[in-house]
């Protein structure tokens, strides 16, 4: 037989229909479903008289609009109706659904993996770019839009064209303390935001193999920063070992099997990519973004770019603009860069262990003064995990606030956003103009990261803000 | 942009740009010139719709009385947006581009022939365009993309017997 990419091998598992001039038609195994892109999608079918082919395939939750607060004070009347809608159609359609007040709610790419929802080979979809997400347990996972989610709901099928297969090779060990989010942001600024555009990406070579679940899911999830449309990890042991005693995976025997099918999935040795992309692991060093896009980034020992640096007029053009949204002097060292919001959350780094590297730096210090900070866990069970272990008291103590499970301050779509003109290290995936709220500068960087900026008032390399015994 | 319904996006079309802080319409923003109040024919920039997953962007135009957009090259996500809302959007070169929009004044008429995939005026064929036959099948028809799925129901099934989805 060919030999397979893990990519190809679950396209042809899922392909329902083919026909000559059109794209595939592809079934999808999980369908996950939140507010925002939802109620449009529901309302479709309604207007069709149709009904959710799957309801068992299909899970919600309430995560961009919730409020990170007081759970039941919802100030903007759209995000209530949105919340309400949802719940309503779940109701009428007979969806599963994590509302704001269940046990399991959370950032949706959160919680699937927590869950036991997401698992390896599966294909699944959710009306959120960030989807990709899933791809760290060996699934073909993608955001699609409204129209889609309709058509998900009413056919359980989508009609997909096949992609470009691309694999990003990162060899050798990271540095200690360098994160999966370092590489990542590493990676994006290296090939840039286009360098996946209509591809599908797998990540290969020691350095992926090396992390955990969570690590991975840090790096998959920014797949599509790099213009990519989903990316995903061969599953091995790490992944297997994650899933087993997770409530949706199957259990004593069945799981057994399921791991027999699992391993399976890997890409065979020989199989071929469209493009290969290699990085050095040993290159890396801890990342600040300081543009308007994730590729706009570099190491925090470096300085902030002349446009004239670039060759491309184009290019020069875009860096100068970056520079004037974020107010920032090319030469600038990174290090000298006064930030006074710092957000530590999203579904890029809001896990358990994302907590704890930020709480390792944290603990026995002070938020620097000026600095407004915030921890917000990615689920209802980190935010438990993480007060059972007393990093809620770490975080408070700093004079960090502790919120609820939430998109948050990841974009300005609820009541955290960042102030005009203020300037945010924030661990999320974005740094668009806007993006985390009107004429707010957002530098993307790792949880620790993240922290000792938060200490420092200012960008530093985290590796130097050693742990204090307390 | 946060609604639950489809309808009602119009009024936000280019809102940063139509109207002044205080929402009054501004007058060195061409959509809200009396000439062009009905245009149904949209010809815009370069890389247009770039940054848009969601689909408000073309029911925002949908809901303003746009059924075609022309510009020199639109991102993936909302050019697919758009043929499913039922827009059509069409790539034209950067010149034929630029022409349209200096004659684009006073009443001048722009005709779509989609069978044709041309684009004309008073005074003849301006261009013709590439569309993949798929979508141009599917707007001709006006068929909505889930019935077409939907007629496919036997595949469907037989796949979830074959693979035991769910089981
Ligand atoms: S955390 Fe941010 S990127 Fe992730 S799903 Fe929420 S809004 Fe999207």
């Amino acid at each position: 037989m060919e030999p397979k990419t893990i990519i190809e091998k679950i396209w042809d598992k899922h392909v329902v229909h083919q026909e000559e001039g059109s794209p595939d038609l592809l079934y999808i195994d999980l369908h996950l479903v939140h507010e925002v892109t939802s109620p449009q999608a529901f309302e479709g079918l309604r207007m069709n008289k149709r009904r959710v082919r799957r309801p068992d395939l299909t899970f919600a939750t309430m995560d961009h609009n919730v409020p990170t607060i007081a759970r039941h004070i919802i100030n903007d009347p759209v995000s209530k109706v949105q919340m309400e809608k949802l719940e309503e159609n779940c109701n009428e359609f007979g969806v599963e659904i994590a509302d704001i007040n269940h046990p399991d709610q959370g950032i949706v790419h959160v919680i699937g993996p927590e869950l036991g929802l997401t698992q390896p080979g599966k294909t699944i979809v959710c009306g959120d770019s960030h989807t990709s997400t899933h791809g760290a347990f060996g699934a073909l996972a993608f955001g699609i839009g409204t129209s889609e989610v309709e058509h998900v709901l009413s056919t359980q099928t989508l009609w997909q064209s096949r992609p470009k297969t691309i694999e990003i090779r990162v060899n050798g060990h990271l540095g200690s303390g360098v994160t999966a989010k370092d590489l990542i942001l590493a990676v994006i600024a290296k090939f840039g935001v286009n360098a996946g555009t209509g591809a599908v990406v797998e990540y290969t070579g020691e350095a992926i193999r090396n992390m955990t679940m969570e690590e991975r899911m840090t790096v998959c999830n920014m797949s599509i920063e790099a213009g990519a449309k989903a990316g995903l990890i061969s599953p091995d042991e790490t992944t297997f070992l994650y899933l087993k005693g997770k409530r949706h995976t199957p259990s004593g025997e069945a799981f057994d099997d399921a791991i027999a099918e699992w391993k399976k999935l890997a890409t065979d040795p020989g199989a071929e990519y469209d493009e290969v992309l290699e990085i050095g692991a040993e290159e890396i060093e801890p990342q600040v973004t300081w543009g308007t896009n994730p590729s706009m980034g570099s190491s925090v020992y470096a300085r902030v770019p002349f446009p004239e640096d670039y060759e491309d007029p184009g290019d020069q053009k875009s860096i100068k603009q970056a520079l004037a949204y974020m107010d920032l002097q090319p030469g600038t060292p990174i290090q000298n860069i006064d930030i006074q919001y710092v957000f530590i959350g999203s579904c890029t780094n809001s896990r358990l262990s994302d907590l704890r590297s930020a709480a390792e730096i944290v603990r026995g210090r002070k938020v620097h003064e000026g600095v407004t900070a915030l921890v917000v866990p990615g689920s209802k069970s980190v935010k438990n995990a993480a007060e059972a272990e007393g990093l809620d008291t770490v975080f408070k103590d700093a004079g960090f606030e502790w919120r609820e499970a939430g998109c948050s301050m990841c974009l300005a779509m609820n009541d955290d956003i960042v102030p005009p003109g203020e300037r945010c290290a924030s661990t999320s995936n974005r740094n668009f103009e806007g993006r985390q709220g009107n004429g707010a500068r957002t530098h993307l960087v790792s949880p620790a990261m993240a922290a000792a900026a938060a200490i420092e008032g200012r960008f530093t390399d985290a590796r130097k803000v050693k742990p204090l015994v307390v | 942009m946060k609604r639950i319904e489809r309808q009602g996006f119009g009024q936000f079309l280019f809102y940063n740009w139509r109207f002044d802080d205080d929402g009054h319409p501004r007058d060195d923003f061409n959509l809200n010139e009396d000439q062009y109040r009905n245009a149904s024919i949209l010809v815009a920039g370069k890389n247009f719709g770039c940054g848009s997953s969601r689909e408000h962007a073309p029911w925002a135009l949908l809901d303003y009385g746009f059924k075609v957009v022309i510009a020199p090259s639109f991102a993936d996500i909302f050019y697919n947006n758009c043929v499913k809302n039922g827009i059509l959007p069409i790539a034209l070169n950067q010149d034929t581009v630029s022409e349209l929009f200096s004659k684009s004044k006073n009443g001048y008429e722009l005709f779509v022939e989609l069978d044709k995939q041309q684009v004309s005026d008073a005074s003849g064929a301006v261009a013709t365009f590439n569309i993949d036959p798929y979508w141009k099948e599917m707007l001709l028809n006006g068929w909505d993309e889930v019935s077409r799925t939907l007629s496919l129901e036997d595949q469907i099934k037989q796949y979830e017997e074959k693979q035991l989805v769910g089981e």
